[in-house]
């Protein structure tokens, strides 16, 4: 069976010259060449926050372009001359030369069936009309829509409704609508992030086979075995610079993990003395099992950094909220200066002078349309109380928090939604830290950050240890774990892959683990 | 308490529905109407106290008014049962009276667990428990009347026809709920839960706040609100039926609206409340004073008035945003 339309393979589909993408003042993309042909496998390599993502919502018009150009080979022609120049841009007509992409999050609405889904803002309608009404094609959308599970071997029934669908089937739906409306370019973001090793299979045995048809598919990955078994090319893209584009039969797995994550420390990075190996122990989690993974167990030393690392889905999030009590641990066995600590909850993390700083801080660590004197001090009001709230007490030390940690807040009577999303990070930082813990888990402290903060909390991390404070870093930038951590556990799957320390703490290294190319046995 | 451009709009408003009623009869200033005034807005007032607190909280109880009615009900009840073997009136009457506050604490803590425990959202359970507790009194009256034995009530009238220094004792006890509704929500680190977990319940948990504990205090305050109301209503007409209580509801609803509290949760204004419910009854003494507009009208002056706080809030917030 016929997928996608028939090009000759080799022909330049669409060309990208000096893509650039800024938002704001930060800039995502810095000039990156792409030429993606008919019949060719091209895979985009780079890690969380490279610009991936980015790059390819150019490429199929859902971001517009800061500067650079995009030229598509119009669909009626097979002529390499004919490629042209693009200056407008956008979803629809990149979906009107078949540019189709597939987003990593899906965009299907729960409630509705999958033939729904799959003709949603393009339904089929009957040839006749009722009193001038022409009534939904169903059973014709229901057809094609079953014709296309059927093409990836599942047993999705086009009445199914997709809220009842596992995370796996609603990527495997989101796929047969793209391939409904007859790809030219297929472009996958993180495609098999969410499937199964037999779905995956079956994904890229459907993918070889709109090669053959002509049919040009980009993906984004960073599982280095999928790139060398599918792609014919790779795009490298490093902090949203391009390394290379290379031919994969050229290029080995430990190479391609150098090429993406190869670079220098920056100054950025304040040095933290590391802790003597005789150091109280600040924690000690002998167990922490969630539903469906391993114990994980660790050490945590008074004065010391350790970094959590891997790629997004690893779990790391997960086990950290498992562990201060945000969420249900099957088995958790934690001890403080010796003694077997309970939490049930985050006010007992509290108390056991434990904290946790949310990555999502929009969405859980601040009340957007509250004041910032409001968000302050909610954590550690007990503090300002006495039977009644001080709010002068309260207030001096909201002043004091605003001056310690340096957050800019021009209005004081307005809500927080209106800061920066540095100013939000530091003010998010002081209300963690007003209870004084001395365990202070950071859960990507700067996501979303200019550099100039970064450098401040990170100087602020490093105060943190000289007094004696232990901290816990999660972060998805491979420089941040590196520059910060005196030891790093990398997650994998929700299990801990392994503990690095000293000069096995590099990208490479890391990076091994992270993709499951390395695996330390647990001691016991 | 704290004034500023924001919150004053209902104060202003009261002010001028106040003027428009010296304006419209003289008789209006009298003392025996505005004492009537008063009395007859602590009812829906004190409920909308604690309507306000499970509005913060994000939450919505539609059962205030059939609670009232059934905890009527159940007071009359007792107390005529009571009577039989006690012979103090007054301990029975004080029987009666922690009776109800048992019952409105527990009616609350009911809302409140199947909110919270079961996660029913709280307009479903409010819904189901209003209509519970409006058949149970229409039953136990058997579609008539529960009357309090007039020995009793001969004592107990007093509570709402009594008063101190020529202001009546509801007045007073809606008065002394509304300062002690202030201090909870505006000084007491449960106030500031109150406010946090109706702006937005997972910013709570990631802050160390018990949501559902939270959650099910508001509503046990409401229900001890609603249980005082009771306690001072019931010997207003020493009788309970199944008409009693009947949209006080969404007359509390309304003050609390009217008052500035959002509805969408996260803020609270106890004064405005209590503004909001004086406004609702001033309306409707004014209408019966006045020739202009009929009587009849009352309720669609009162929707105009919900409507345009709602307005004038809106675009307060807009000014504020922008």
């Amino acid at each position: 069976m016929t997928l996608g339309i028939s090009v000759p393979a080799g022909l330049e589909l669409i060309k990208a010259v000096q893509l650039h993408k800024s938002f704001g003042s930060i800039s995502v993309l810095n000039g990156i060449d792409l030429t993606i042909k008919s019949g060719e496998v091209h895979a985009i390599l780079g890690e969380n926050g490279a610009g991936k993502s980015t790059l390819v919502k150019l490429l199929s018009g859902y971001e517009n372009l800061s500067s650079g150009s995009i030229s598509v080979q119009p669909l009626d022609s097979e002529d390499a001359g004919d490629l042209l120049k693009r200056f407008v841009w956008n979803q629809k007509t990149a979906e009107a030369l078949n540019v189709i992409l597939i987003h990593q999050e899906f965009n299907l609405i729960d409630e509705l069936t999958v033939a729904e889904n799959m003709f949603l803002g393009a339904e089929r309608l009957r040839h006749f009309s009722v009193l001038g009404l022409r009534l939904l094609d169903r059973s014709g959308m229901d057809e094609i829509a079953s014709k296309y599970l059927r093409i990836l071997k599942s047993n999705i029934a086009p009445s199914d409704k997709v809220g009842s669908l596992s995370v796996a089937e609603k990527q495997l739906v989101e796929i047969a609508k793209a391939l409904s409306k007859n790809p030219r370019v297929l472009i996958l973001d993180e495609p098999t992030a969410v499937l199964t090793e037999q779905e995956s299979r079956i994904l890229f045995t459907r993918i070889k086979e709109l090669r053959s048809d002509g049919v040009a598919v980009v993906f984004i990955s960073h599982k280095l075995e999928e790139i060398s078994a599918l792609a014919d090319c790779v795009t490298i893209i490093r902090d949203g610079n391009q390394v290379g584009c290379y031919k994969v039969s050229e290029l080995s797995k430990d190479k391609m993990a150098k090429l993406m994550v190869g670079r220098e420390l920056s100054k950025l990075f304040p040095s933290i003395p590391t802790p003597a190996s005789k150091s109280d122990l600040a924690m000690s989690v002998s167990a922490l099992e969630i539903e469906g993974n391993d114990s994980v167990s660790f050490e945590l030393k008074k004065g010391e950094v350790l970094g959590f690392a891997g790629l997004v889905g690893s779990g790391r999030s997960a086990l950290m909220e498992a562990l201060v009590g945000l969420r249900r641990a099957k088995r958790k066995v934690v001890f403080i200066k010796g003694t077997k600590i309970f939490i049930k909850n985050l006010a007992d993390a509290r108390s056991n002078n434990i904290t946790y700083l949310t990555k999502d801080r929009k969405g859980s660590g601040l009340f957007l349309e509250k004041t910032a004197a409001f968000n302050f001090s909610l954590f550690a009001l007990k503090q300002f109380s006495h039977w009644f709230l001080d709010a002068k007490t309260e207030l001096k030390a909201f002043l004091r928090a605003l001056n310690l940690f340096d957050v800019r807040v021009k209005d004081l009577e307005a809500g927080v939604s209106r800061l920066s999303g540095g100013n939000q990070q530091k003010l998010l930082i002081a209300k963690m830290l007003e209870t004084a813990p001395e365990i202070i888990i950071f859960d990507e402290p700067t996501r979303g950050i200019d550099i100039g903060t970064k450098g401040q909390i990170y100087r602020l991390l490093a105060e943190l240890t000289q007094k004696g404070c232990a901290i816990i870093i999660l972060s998805s930038d491979m420089n941040e774990i590196i520059g910060l951590s005196h030891r790093v556990a990398v997650m994998r799957g929700g299990q801990l892959a392994g503990i690095l320390e000293g000069e096995d703490i590099n990208n490479v290294e890391i990076m091994r683990y992270a993709a499951g190319l390395k695996k330390q046995h647990s001691k016991n | 308490m704290t004034l500023n451009k924001k919150s004053i709009g209902p104060f202003i408003a009261l002010v001028l529905i106040f003027l428009l009623g010296v304006f419209v009869n003289e008789a209006f200033l009298s003392s025996g109407n505005l004492a009537n005034i008063l009395a007859r807005s602590s009812f829906i007032g004190i409920v909308a106290i604690g309507a306000t607190f499970v509005i913060t909280a994000g939450g919505i109880d539609l059962s205030v008014g059939s609670m009232a009615a059934f905890i009527s009900g159940c007071m009359i009840m007792l107390m005529n049962v009571l009577f039989q073997s006690i012979n103090s009136i007054i301990i029975v009457i004080c029987i009666a009276v922690l009776a109800s506050i048992t019952m409105g604490l527990l009616a609350g803590l009911i809302n409140g667990l199947l909110t919270t425990k079961a996660k029913i959202e709280a307009f479903i359970v409010t819904l189901g428990t209003m209509g519970i507790y409006r058949s149970l009194v229409t039953f136990m009256a058997d579609g008539g009347t529960l009357s309090l034995s007039f020995t009793i009530n001969d004592v107990y009238s007093s509570v709402y026809y009594g008063d101190f220094l020529g202001i009546p004792y509801p007045v007073w006890v809606f008065l002394g709920l509304a300062v002690m509704a202030y201090i909870l929500m505006n000084k007491t680190i449960f106030g500031r839960h109150l406010f946090a977990v109706g702006s937005s319940e997972k910013v709570s948990l990631y802050s160390a706040i018990d949501t559902e504990k939270i959650k099910i205090l508001a509503f046990m305050i409401q229900g001890f609100c609603v249980s005082i109301a009771t306690i001072i209503y019931v010997p207003r007409l020493g009788s309970a039926s199944g008409q009693t209580g009947v949209l006080w509801e969404l007359e509390a609803i309304a003050a609390v609206i009217i008052g500035g509290t959002a509805l969408k949760g996260g803020y609270g204004r106890v004064w405005g409340t209590v503004a909001g419910a004086l406004i609702l009854t001033l309306i409707g003494n004014i209408l019966n004073l006045t020739d202009m507009v009929s009587n009849y009208l009352n309720g669609a002056v009162q929707g105009l008035i919900i409507i345009a706080a709602v307005v004038i809030q809106q675009k307060n917030g807009e000014q504020v945003k922008s």
